[in-house]
């Protein structure tokens, strides 16, 4: 824990210890940010009709972090799609943040992907030939966002995944930790309601990995951001309070985690880019 | 929301991938180009052929012996019986609806002046000669009539026998020259007219008609029958109008002067300016289609080369658009951003097209002797072309990914 805590050091800058070894279980209280009902994906190829998701129930309050595991061709990739609006359901009721998706028409989703999601892909998937900074701008393009509010938001964000000094590094400038870290600065620019990762860590190596989990870990414990991620590992699941269990399209489990890991328990996230990531615009 | 935006990321997306950017307006200006450039050409020579006609006179109709083929290929055919001062004078009288006639008799000679010659045709005219053929003198005068009736030794020279025979700047009026060794007082030089396909007008000299037929080719100048031989008959119609029918008269005229049986062909051809420019426009009509269908090659390869590149970069372009779906943007959004890069592409592409087809057009004006007609219409087809090619390339892909599941399109191979 030590040692990889020091890996660490520089993810994010230090102002003071935050956490006493605990994560926050998030406000059971408060209204639920996802509320899934028997979501159900269904595709026909031809006869054979593959039930990638299976009537799925899943609840989620704000100030989650939490993990979904599951065997490859289980419907994980399936069912972050749906939560995080890229894809619809074949059945299924889905309350996002209180909005019920599947009455939305194409541009009321991408509103909704825009404002209330960010999405962090196991390939990156940022823009080539594109500098860090522009790429954590493109979000609040679309979301009207003036050019210099763009500017001090994407740089916070940038900061805040401890990538203050390579704004201007373009991603095949960056390693793949590096990358990753500022595809999760584009995904927390525009203050979502929830965090959607699927298996952000996959492509990248233990330490690069831990670092990403310290990231979830800050934003999660010093934003109240909610968090959910895919992934294989257990070891990195680990990291969260709560590890749903996903199998042939099924939740099969949804255990409450008392071990918890804490990727980097002295390291909160400034207030200066705190304050700046809190100022999104209603 | 954000128009402005969209075309600031547009631009900003092109210029993180200038290679594509270039080659795909590379494509569009070669083809807008080429287009320009050619059609620019094919206008010019066929401007330049009608004008080399027009300027021989207004509704002017020329009668000269042996069947002359129309089109491309053609030539004189037939038995060459002559035309002679008798014809002429039947035209003259009996021929409806001229304002003027003139007849003319042309045969090669040498002319020497020291010790420079110059071989070209010597032609024996009339007064009204000038006016018919509307070709003046640029220095001293034409032919007139007290040179006819005195069948004076004078001489009007062509550009082209004054160049060979003179030194440069040497002033050939009041010089004496030779022609077939008989001294001739150079009284004007004509204005140049230039070459055509017909070959260099200004090689020519003109003569007194009276001067030609009894004094220099004597002999040469009469028929078996003693009559004087005639080389062209000229007649000038009163308006264009009526130019058919006072060549139909003038043809018939003839045939029934020269005895031709009605199921023969006249061994003699009534041609009229309009006639020699279609004769001419055959030609110049299959140029002018030869260059269009390279233009329209051209327009193909460039409209290719901007399918390639625009579809090669589909599947990086579809990943794009998948993940800017992803983080929030609209079809409409994806849409306007794609439209402005391909219209960019194709407008700049288009100027640069432009500005190299005018050039080309240009440097060729500069070797050839007629001027390249640049027509509006010409540039508005290549530049419409372009356009449509490049945006349909530019938008399709664009379209069809926006149209896709984000996660479809982010997964596009
Ligand atoms: N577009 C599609 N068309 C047809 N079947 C699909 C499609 N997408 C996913 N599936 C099927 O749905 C099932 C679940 O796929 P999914 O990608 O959600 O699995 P996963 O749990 O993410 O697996 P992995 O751990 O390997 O990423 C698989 O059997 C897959 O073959
Ligand atoms: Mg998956």
């Amino acid at each position: 824990m030590v040692a990889l805590n020091q890996e660490i050091d520089h993810v994010s800058n230090v102002i003071g210890p935050r956490l006493n070894g605990q994560l926050p279980a998030g406000d059971a209280n408060a209204a639920p940010v996802i509320e899934a009902h028997g979501i159900a994906k269904i595709y026909r190829i031809g006869d054979i009709e593959v039930r990638a998701l299976d009537g799925v129930d899943v609840t989620i309050h704000r100030g989650e972090l939490t993990a979904i595991m599951g065997p490859s061709g289980s419907g994980k990739s399936t069912l972050m799609n749906i939560l995080g609006c890229l894809d619809q359901p074949t059945r299924g009721a889905y309350k996002l943040d209180g909005v019920d998706v599947e009455k939305l028409n194409d541009d009321q989703l991408a509103a909704i992907r825009n404002k209330k999601i960010g999405f962090v892909f196991q390939s990156f998937n940022l823009l080539r030939r594109t500098s860090a900074i522009d790429n954590v701008e493109q979000p609040l393009i679309y979301a009207g966002v003036k050019p210099r509010e763009r500017r001090e938001r994407a740089k916070a964000a940038l900061e805040a995944v401890g990538l203050g000094n390579r704004l201007k590094h373009h991603a095949n400038e960056l390693s793949g930790g590096q990358q990753q870290r500022v595809a999760i600065a584009r995904a927390l620019v525009t203050k979502p309601a929830i965090i959607l990762a699927d298996e952000p860590t996959g492509n990248l190596d233990s330490k690069s990995g831990a670092e990403i989990m310290c990231l979830f870990q800050r934003l999660n414990e010093d934003t109240g951001m909610t968090v959910i991620f895919v992934t294989h590992d257990p070891r990195i699941a680990q990291h969260t309070r709560r590890v749903i269990r996903i199998a042939d399209g099924k939740i099969i489990g949804d255990d409450a985690i008392t071990d918890q890991i804490i990727a980097c328990p002295d390291k909160a996230l400034p207030e200066s880019i705190l304050e700046k990531l809190e100022h999104a615009p209603a | 929301m954000l128009l402005r935006e969209l075309i600031k990321l547009a631009l900003n997306t092109l210029a993180a991938n200038k290679p594509r950017a270039f080659l795909t307006m590379l494509g569009i200006s070669i083809g807008v180009a080429a287009v320009i450039a050619l059609m620019s050409i094919g206008a010019g020579v066929q401007d330049y052929i009608a004008q080399q006609f027009s300027s021989a006179g207004a509704n002017l109709i020329g009668v000269v012996p042996g069947r002359i083929q129309r089109g491309p290929g053609g030539g004189a055919f037939g038995a060459q019986a002559p035309l002679t001062m008798a014809d002429y004078r039947a035209v003259a009288a009996n021929t409806p609806n001229v304002i003027d006639t003139s007849v003319d008799f042309a045969r090669p000679a040498v002319f020497a002046y020291g010790n420079k010659t110059s071989e070209v045709n010597v032609t024996g005219v009339m007064a009204n000669f000038s006016a018919i053929r509307n070709w003046n003198a640029r220095l001293g005068r034409v032919i007139d009539e007290t040179d006819i009736g005195g069948r004076s030794r004078v001489v009007a020279l062509g550009q082209t026998v004054v160049n060979d025979l003179f030194e440069p700047g040497e002033d050939p009026l009041d010089k004496i020259v030779r022609i077939n060794n008989v001294p001739f007082r150079v009284i004007g030089v004509m204005e140049s007219k230039g070459s055509s396909i017909l070959g260099d007008q200004d090689a020519a000299a003109f003569i007194p008609l009276s001067t030609a037929q009894e004094r220099l080719f004597g002999q040469q100048s009469q028929s078996l029958t003693g009559e004087r031989i005639v080389s062209t008959i000229y007649a000038q119609a009163a308006n264009k109008d009526v130019t058919p029918a006072v060549m139909a008269s003038i043809e018939s005229l003839l045939r029934e002067r020269r005895r031709i049986p009605a199921d023969e062909p006249s061994d003699f051809s009534v041609l009229s300016q309009d006639e020699l420019i279609n004769t001419f426009g055959a030609v110049t009509g299959v140029l002018t289609v030869f260059l269009g269908a390279i233009a329209a090659i051209s327009l193909l390869v460039g409209g290719i080369g901007i399918m390639n590149i625009m579809l090669v970069s589909v599947t990086e372009r579809t990943r794009e658009i998948g993940l800017r779906k992803a983080i929030g943007a609209r079809s409409s959004a994806i849409l306007t951003q794609f439209l402005t890069e391909a219209v960019f592409l194709s407008l700049t592409g288009g100027l640069i097209g432009i500005g190299i087809g005018l050039g080309a057009a240009f440097l060729v004006s500069q070797f050839a002797d007629f001027r390249p007609v640049v027509q509006a219409g010409t540039i508005a087809l290549a530049v419409g072309f372009s356009l449509a090619v490049g945006l349909f390339f530019g938008i399709y892909p664009a379209r069809r990914a926006s149209q896709l599941n984000p996660i479809d399109a982010l997964r596009f191979e």
